[in-house]
């Protein structure tokens, strides 16, 4: 399979097929580490998702540590300038729907904002070129955009959810937690007869509620996730089209540029929201 | 597209660069856009205070110069006072002099007459007294006379 990766496969469908694969390992029952064999192995890693992802976070660490190490309050450099407008940006976002004083949150969104922004990014990077470089050099397959591979979207989503239920938990208690999952919308009654239809309204109440408390990372993740995976499906089917691709991938990329920084900016204002509900009481 | 352990992967790495991002990148920033929000506050401040003191400061050297130029006038006015009174005094010590003059001129005038009247009178009566001696010759005694004569001398 490794060997076929040169110039690009035969049929479309194989081309297609072998663009969304990603570069995984994954141990065999054996032992032995394996590669690129691993279908169906929940103990494999997608090591091109995982790559692009760190190295993208580095970059965000780097970028923005360079700033604020040097930060000079009286004459900022123009870079300085620009990251200070994204870091107004999430504050100001934060302030606006998060009311409680938290040194986490505002640093979270801006974390979730600018790596997601520069994950979604890769996908402006036309999808040719670092598969076949990477091909090249002898690694068969190679997913650059980390947001199109639902595992790095779920387990950013996971991260955030479990921070909701810290925050409902900090700042409600755990009774105010389970109160939450099982007394609302419908409130029991707690007196005379009707008591007896108690249980059956706190079940009803549980099973709607873990559902939306289970839907928030769900839909969180699989948003971005359905986005940016249908954005580069349709620039690998652009590329398919020989000529015709350059002003159509022009087009499409112009107007992906949007869902880009879209899809960032929807991811962290929801975690904000999120985390603002918990920690907010009705 | 399956599920897998990069899920926990990526999981921990969130966590790590979050952690990062919240020590070492978000304070410092965050401080130094609040400390240059104060500072140009303190700026606006600043200038809106020197605008006011440079209203004052007008007001006052616009006090300033109406006082000196009051005082101006009035020196202004005191010198023509004094130079018309120095005028006058001239005017009145020119009028005391002639007038003085004028006095001692005719003292003087005077005294001549008298002089030269008591000199015509001197001479007069030594005409007369020689006259007199011409024509009583033996008969009038000079000295048996000469108080008469006097009196004479003294009523011409």
């Amino acid at each position: 399979m490794a060997a076929e990766g040169g110039h690009g496969p035969q049929t479309s469908g194989d081309y297609i097929s072998h663009h969304l694969q990603n570069l995984q390992v994954c141990k065999d029952e054996t032992g032995q580490w394996v590669w690129n064999a691993c279908a169906g192995n929940p103990m494999a890693i997608n090591v091109d998702s995982m790559f692009w992802s760190v190295l993208l976070g580095l970059v965000f660490c780097f970028m923005f540590w360079r700033v604020a190490r040097k930060s000079s309050v009286g004459k900022p450099t123009k870079f300085q300038a620009a990251v200070e407008i994204i870091v107004e940006f999430v504050d100001s976002s934060v302030k606006d729907t998060f009311h409680g004083t938290s040194r986490l949150i505002a640093p979270l969104g801006l974390t979730i904002f600018v790596w997601v922004f520069l994950m979604n990014l890769m996908d402006l990077v036309p999808v040719d070129w670092i598969p076949m470089a990477s091909a090249a050099v002898g690694i068969p397959y190679m997913k650059v955009v980390p947001s199109t591979d639902v595992n790095i979207t779920f387990g950013m989503s996971i991260a955030v959810f479990f921070l909701i239920i810290f925050y409902t938990i900090k700042n409600k208690g755990i009774t105010g937690f389970i109160g939450e999952l099982t007394l609302h919308p419908i409130a029991p009654p707690t007196k005379g007869f009707g008591l007896i239809a108690s249980p059956f309204i706190i079940l009803f109440n549980f099973i709607l509620e873990s559902v939306a408390l289970l839907a928030k990372p769900v839909s969180l993740s699989l948003r971005l996730f359905g986005n940016m995976f249908a954005g580069e499906l349709i620039f690998i089917l652009i590329a398919l089209l020989g000529l015709w691709q350059l002003p159509l991938h022009f087009g499409w990329a112009v107007f992906h540029v949007l869902i880009v920084t879209l899809q960032a900016f929807i991811f962290m204002m929801l975690t904000i929201v999120y985390l603002s509900l918990a920690s907010e009481s009705h | 597209m399956d599920i897998n352990m990069t899920l926990i992967g990526q999981t921990i790495a969130m966590i790590v660069f979050v952690w990062f991002c919240m020590k070492f990148i978000w304070p410092p920033i965050l401080s130094a856009l609040e400390e240059r929000q104060q500072q140009i506050e303190e700026g606006l401040a600043a200038a809106d205070k020197s605008q006011e003191k440079l209203v004052e400061a007008q007001a006052h050297a616009d006090e300033i110069v109406n006082e000196a130029r009051q005082q101006a006038t009035g020196i202004l006015d005191q010198a023509h006072a004094r130079a018309n009174e120095i005028v006058a005094d001239g005017k009145d010590a020119g009028v005391k002099e002639r007038e003085r003059q004028l006095a001692a001129a005719k003292a003087e005038i005077e005294q001549e007459a008298n002089k030269a009247r008591e000199e015509l009178r001197g001479q007069v009566s030594a005409i007369a007294i020689a006259s007199a001696e011409k024509i009583l010759k033996r008969e009038i005694d000079d000295k048996a006379h000469d108080d008469i004569l006097g009196k004479l001398a003294q009523e011409i």
